[in-house]
């Protein structure tokens, strides 16, 4: 025991002697909750367009005030022609381009049915969706008022069936209360990660760790070492960004803390045996970073976070069910927005539970004292 | 192993491969209590490995290591317990401070800095003004006490020095050798690597070993006696011109520059004027060829001559 505690002793002194120790823990949450968040707000405002009126009637111009009226869009620019609003949309001076035919009031009301034409730059899939269904919600609202005044109606007419939404858990569709668990878990695997895969890995290219496998410490004592500084960062880390969190973005803390932090505890380990596997067969820190990297790039992109894990194909769902940072994104959520509790989520534990079985077994069998 | 028995370390048989590329070819020899014992050779000799297998972080292709009488695979724990070891490179923790890489050391051996002090006292003496500074920041030498104190702490049976003075200054070398021989006194058993042929005069007994093979074990004072060549050593203003010179004419002997002379290894036939007379011939003219006593270099580079030949031959 009391090797064990001299070992920690020397760990978490080395640990806070390296002078990017302290940067690490305290600036890098701050900076990545703050400027993560904000950038990966999915909410589009401001999106620009620009039209082509062929018919320059009182109808179309109508309709054109409509889009100017909208708090989402912005006219970048009129255009003359097709070609001229194609260029705009090449140039990326515009998101959308509406077109109004010749003819589209005569239509209208000789025909009661006239078209127009939305192009869209779908560049980017995701925002090229939303200005879509932004612009058909304007113009719905102008269908609605055409048929009102057809009708003669001066009251609203209501469509017999009428969809209403309402977003459960997350009630004004507040992306930074999903973005910010799902950073603050991504933050705690990045720290626990790196910080483990380099750590034997550097005793490894500085040399001592020759001298330690010569002295009869034993290969458990030397693991829990290794681990349990990081272990203790990362819950740290955790409550730290939790604070953050609560004061800067005003997530709502709706289940268990302590739920939330017992999960954590049993996901680090998952983590930093990770983190250790890879630092018993590499060398050099380098290689270790290349294969945190690896993994850590993997995990991520695959865990929902950025990519709703629905929209994935059907082998990469699969997928997601082995990578322990969908899991933790998932639980984490659903504590803080959802308030959910252990009877809950006590797959999820099961689940977690078992990685870090598997993965302290593995962390403990790859690393070896001789050669 | 009984109590009076004087062996403390022996090899038999040792083999190791690198992947196929043989580092240790049965490598058999012993070391006796109390003893200080060198093992000399060039880089690649397979001094390391032989080493590393002793200190239980390598395992042997085939052959055993008995240590005070215990198998080194078999009863590692017992070695990792009696053994202090200094690797080539530099192994302590160089954030941690002077003292704090002491007591790491201490205590994952189960014991104190003070249980211990009497075996490190000469040496941490003169490490103790610097105690609160980084063991990074520490000149060579100082490097290397520290070392050699936190190998020491834990009260070894057997001290395993790697090459401790590769890299140091004289001076330092000095002093280094001199500790040594107080450890030795002191009942500790030493085996010590080095590629400095000098240092082989300061051990009890010596190994010379070359591509894994051991090619001569025995005192410094024996193997110097059992120099069979007529050493002569040449002065001349030309030392290169003359070196190959002495290329051209094998039936002399081999030649080396040992700093401003050349040592000829010659067979004992050959006088010194016949050296003179054939350099006259092929123009080099100021040569002074005097018979000299062989140091042990002379007969380390001798050793390794004929075995190299016999390399070429074979």
């Amino acid at each position: 025991m009391r090797v064990l505690f001299y070992i920690l002793q020397k760990e978490f002194l080395q640990i806070f002697r390296n002078k990017a120790m302290l940067p690490i823990i305290f600036v890098l949450p701050i900076v990545q909750m703050v400027i993560l968040t904000f950038a990966a707000d999915f909410e589009l405002d401001h999106i620009t367009y620009t039209y082509v009126d062929s018919d320059l009637s009182a109808t179309s111009k109508r309709l054109l005030a409509k889009f100017e009226d909208s708090p989402y869009f912005q006219l970048s620019r009129t255009s003359d022609d097709f070609k001229d609003g194609m260029e705009a949309l090449d140039q990326n001076e515009a998101t959308l381009m509406l077109r109004i035919p010749q003819g589209f009031s005569h239509d209208l009301q000789k025909e009661k049915k006239a078209m127009i034409m939305l192009d869209v730059n779908s560049i980017d899939g995701q925002a090229a969706t939303l200005s879509f269904s932004y612009a058909t919600g304007i113009i719905s609202m102008y269908n609605k008022e055409i048929i009102m005044e057809w009708n003669g109606l001066a009251r609203e007419v209501s469509l017999p069936v009428e969809t209403r939404v309402r977003y459960w858990f997350n009630e004004e569709m507040e992306y930074k209360n999903l973005m910010v668990p799902g950073i603050l878990a991504l933050l705690i695997t990045m720290v626990g990660m790196f910080l483990s895969a380099m750590n034997i890995v550097r005793e490894k290219e500085i040399g001592t760790i020759e001298q330690i496998n010569v002295t009869p410490i034993s290969k458990t004592h030397f693991l829990i070492g290794k681990m349990f500084p990081f272990w203790i960062i990362a819950l740290f880390e955790l409550g730290f960004g939790l604070t953050i969190g609560r004061l800067i973005f005003e997530i709502p803390l709706n289940g268990s803390i302590p739920l939330l932090f017992a999960y954590s505890a049993i996901y680090m380990l998952v983590v930093l045996g990770i983190g250790l596997w890879i630092s018993s067969f590499t060398d050099t820190q380098q290689q270790a970073m290349f294969m945190a990297w690896f993994f850590i790039v993997i995990f991520i992109l695959m865990s929902g976070l950025f990519t709703p894990i629905e929209n994935m194909p059907q082998w990469a769902q699969a997928l997601t069910y082995i990578n322990p940072v969908a899991y933790y994104i998932k639980v984490v959520r659903a504590i803080l927005l959802k308030g959910s509790n252990f009877y809950d989520l006590q797959f999820d534990f099961l689940v977690i539970t078992i990685f870090a079985a598997v993965m302290m077994g593995l962390a403990l069998l790859s690393y070896r004292k001789r050669g | 192993m009984a109590e009076g028995d004087p062996i403390m370390v022996s090899f038999e048989n040792i083999s190791k491969s690198y992947d196929k590329n043989p580092a240790l070819k049965e490598v058999s020899f012993s070391v006796e209590k109390s003893e200080l014992f060198g093992l000399i050779g060039p880089d690649g000799a397979g001094k390391s490995t032989l080493f590393r297998i002793l200190t239980t972080v390598l395992l042997p292709d085939s052959g055993r290591v008995l240590f005070d009488g215990e198998d080194v695979v078999k009863d590692y724990q017992y070695v990792r317990n009696q053994v202090g070891y200094m690797p080539g490179k530099f192994s302590l923790y160089q954030d941690l401070s002077v003292r704090e890489n002491l007591e790491f050391f201490a205590t994952i051996f189960n014991t104190s800095i003070a249980a211990n002090y009497d075996l490190i006292h000469d040496i941490y003496e003169q490490l103790e003004p610097f105690e609160t500074r980084r063991a990074g920041a520490l000149s060579g030498g100082m490097k290397q006490k520290l070392a050699l104190s936190c190998a020491l702490i834990h009260k070894p049976k057997v001290l395993v020095l790697d090459e401790p003075t590769f890299g140091v200054d004289a001076v330092s070398r000095k002093e280094f050798w001199e500790m040594l021989k107080t450890l030795k006194e002191k009942g500790v058993t030493i085996l010590v690597s080095t590629p400095y042929m000098d240092e082989a005069a300061l051990c009890d007994r010596v190994a010379l070993i070359q591509k894994g093979n051991i090619l001569k074990i025995d005192t410094p004072r024996r193997i110097i006696d059992q120099f069979d060549k007529t050493l002569f050593k040449i002065r001349s203003s030309q030392i290169y011109k003359t070196i190959l010179a002495l290329e051209k004419l094998p039936h002399l002997g081999t030649a080396y520059s040992f700093g401003q002379e050349i040592h000829l290894y010659a067979s004992k036939d050959i006088e010194a004027t016949d050296v003179e007379s054939q350099l006259l011939e092929v123009g080099i003219a100021d040569a002074e060829v005097k018979p000299g006593m062989a140091n042990i270099e002379d007969c380390f580079m001798n050793l390794m001559v004929a075995e190299n030949m016999e390399d070429h031959v074979g």
